[in-house]
């Protein structure tokens, strides 16, 4: 079985950070991963996207050109991706950035308002996370706990105050 | 969860290098390598290890050659324009034989080109992108762990023939993480009886030159530098075959393309077309013999390069252009998709019987 996820968003909203938890997750699993990040000029602002590829299998090309699931964080990414995205994947969607529906019909899609919600909680920074608690929710791809663990991988331990509003986040998106 | 954590192939050659006792490093920042530099500057002035940003290309490559000459392992890295901008101090290191680490992060060319991943600075490492008559020991990675891995084998091989060896990656290869185990090992120490460190007055001075005006001394040194080249092609070799058992056609592929040729060799297997592929690992010294051996049997060989086909040509010598050999590639920092390979190897299984 193997996974192919894309996260795309603007430079900023931590779609990199997101691809590299997702790929500590795999990781905490014992299955085999990849993360490869565009990249280019662009900063803050800019677009900015990764792909993270799960596997049971030794990974090939890390290159994700036609995702399993993708992870649209502003317009212009679904706008360009979701032709990508194969028949019968599934689109992520933060709502309260991305006005339109997936217009796709053979994919499964899930819309979820993850920048509202994240300055909800008090860490607008963090709709990344909500996001990806919804995607690990709604696919099965990895454990709540397993994400959970991953995270401390990548939250460093002198900024225990921020692992724990990530896991709060990652919780949000997952109950969502 | 396994012991091993994620990183990126450019912060896996940092790592690495520090764990194989390189304890000098010399660069200049440029895209998609610069992590390595990045690492290195955080690193080193913690463990006693020298970091320093040169003001040029042209000076870091430099500095190499200094401490190289001094004995003490040391290593540069660069991408593609800042590789060119080397080679002079190379072709000095080479000819003062001299061990010492290149990595070439490569992007697209030629100029300034782009800062996408490519291979196609296949020419310039394997065929002496700098003057005269040397060659380096090239090593192609095609994943974090032999990022780190291959960086090890690299410090070993060129203080082992005192021939400088170019780690030769893509930005791809750079920019990506996955899981790696970089365990501590044991450095060997070389003895390294002609370095110049100085005498404590009890021992003629040793001389580190590629200068020779007496044409015949030149000759010589030349000569004796190609036996040792003859004895890293006779004992270093390395390459990695998949599903070549029955193979009739084979895809010859390095690094990034490898990975990328893998995937489509997987689904024309599930199609019925018997291919494999073989994976340079040293790029020079060239897998001739296996080549040769696979074109006893394979009816064609495909060659899968980001880059408009440069090691085709190796390819081509390697089998005496016994078999039909075709390129599959994009360049300029466009990379093939699997679909693109597997197109090629059908189009061959179709026309080559």
């Amino acid at each position: 079985m193997t996974n192919e996820i894309l996260i795309a968003g603007f430079g900023g909203q931590g779609v990199l950070f997101a691809g590299k938890c997702l790929a500590y997750e795999g990781l905490e699993e014992n299955k085999q991963v990849s993360w490869l990040p565009s990249y280019g000029p662009e900063m803050r602002g800019g677009t900015a996207s990764c792909g993270v590829i799960i596997s049971d299998e030794p990974v090939g090309s890390p290159i994700v050109s036609k995702p399993t699931i993708l992870i649209a964080m502003n317009l212009p990414s679904l706008d360009r991706y979701e032709k990508d995205t194969v028949s019968g994947g599934k689109i992520f969607v933060d709502s309260s950035l991305i006005a339109r529906e997936v217009e796709r019909k053979d994919v499964d899609a899930f819309y979820i308002p993850a920048t509202r919600l994240a300055n909800e909680l008090g860490t607008p920074t963090l709709a990344n996370m909500i996001i990806l608690g919804k995607m690990i929710k709604e696919t099965g791809l990895v454990t709540l706990e397993s994400a959970t663990e991953a995270m401390k991988h990548v939250v460093s331990a002198k900024r225990a105050s921020l692992l724990e509003a990530n896991i709060k986040a990652l919780q949000t998106g997952y109950n969502y | 969860m396994s012991n091993k954590v994620l990183m990126k192939g450019n912060e896996a050659i940092a790592e690495a290098a520090i764990k194989a006792g390189c304890r000098h490093y010399f660069g200049y920042p440029i895209t998609p390598q610069t992590e390595i530099a990045a690492y290195m500057a955080k690193r080193m002035p913690k463990i006693g290890g020298t970091f320093l940003q040169a003001e040029s290309e042209v000076s870091a490559i430099n500095m190499v050659y200094g401490v190289a000459g001094a004995g003490y392992r040391v290593m540069t890295s660069s991408s593609s324009p800042g590789i060119s901008l080397k080679q002079e101090g190379i072709s000095y290191i080479a000819g003062a034989d001299l061990p010492a680490l290149i990595v070439n992060v490569q992007r697209g060319g030629p100029g300034l080109g782009g800062i996408q991943p490519s291979q196609s600075d296949y020419f310039q490492a394997t065929k002496g992108g700098g003057h005269g008559d040397y060659r380096l020991i090239v090593v192609a990675p095609a994943s974090v762990q032999e990022m780190a891995d291959l960086t090890i084998k690299s410090f070993d091989l060129s203080d082992k023939y005192r021939v400088p060896a170019m780690l030769l990656a893509d930005g791809t290869l750079g920019q990506m993480m996955e899981p790696v185990s970089l365990p501590d090992i044991e450095v060997k120490e070389v003895e390294k009886p002609w370095a110049v460190r100085g005498t404590k007055g009890e021992r003629k001075h040793n001389i580190v030159n590629s200068l020779y005006l007496n044409p015949e001394k030149l000759e010589q040194t030349n000569f004796e530098r190609y036996e040792r080249y003859a004895e890293i092609e006779k004992n270093e070799v390395m390459y990695e075959e998949f599903m070549m058992e029955d193979a009739q056609y084979c895809v010859v592929s390095f690094g990034i393309a490898s990975r990328i040729s893998k995937n489509a060799v997987v689904e024309a297997r599930k199609q019925g077309i018997k291919v494999g592929l073989i994976r340079p690992i040293t790029l020079w010294p060239f897998p001739k013999a296996v080549l040769k051996k696979a074109a006893e049997t394979v009816k064609g060989f495909i060659s899968v390069e980001l880059s408009m086909g440069q090691m085709i040509e190796d390819v081509k010598l390697a089998i005496d252009c016994s078999r039909p050999v075709v390129l599959c590639n994009r360049t300029g920092g466009m990379i093939p998709s699997p679909e693109q390979v597997l197109e090629s190897i059908k189009n061959m299984a179709k026309e080559v019987k």
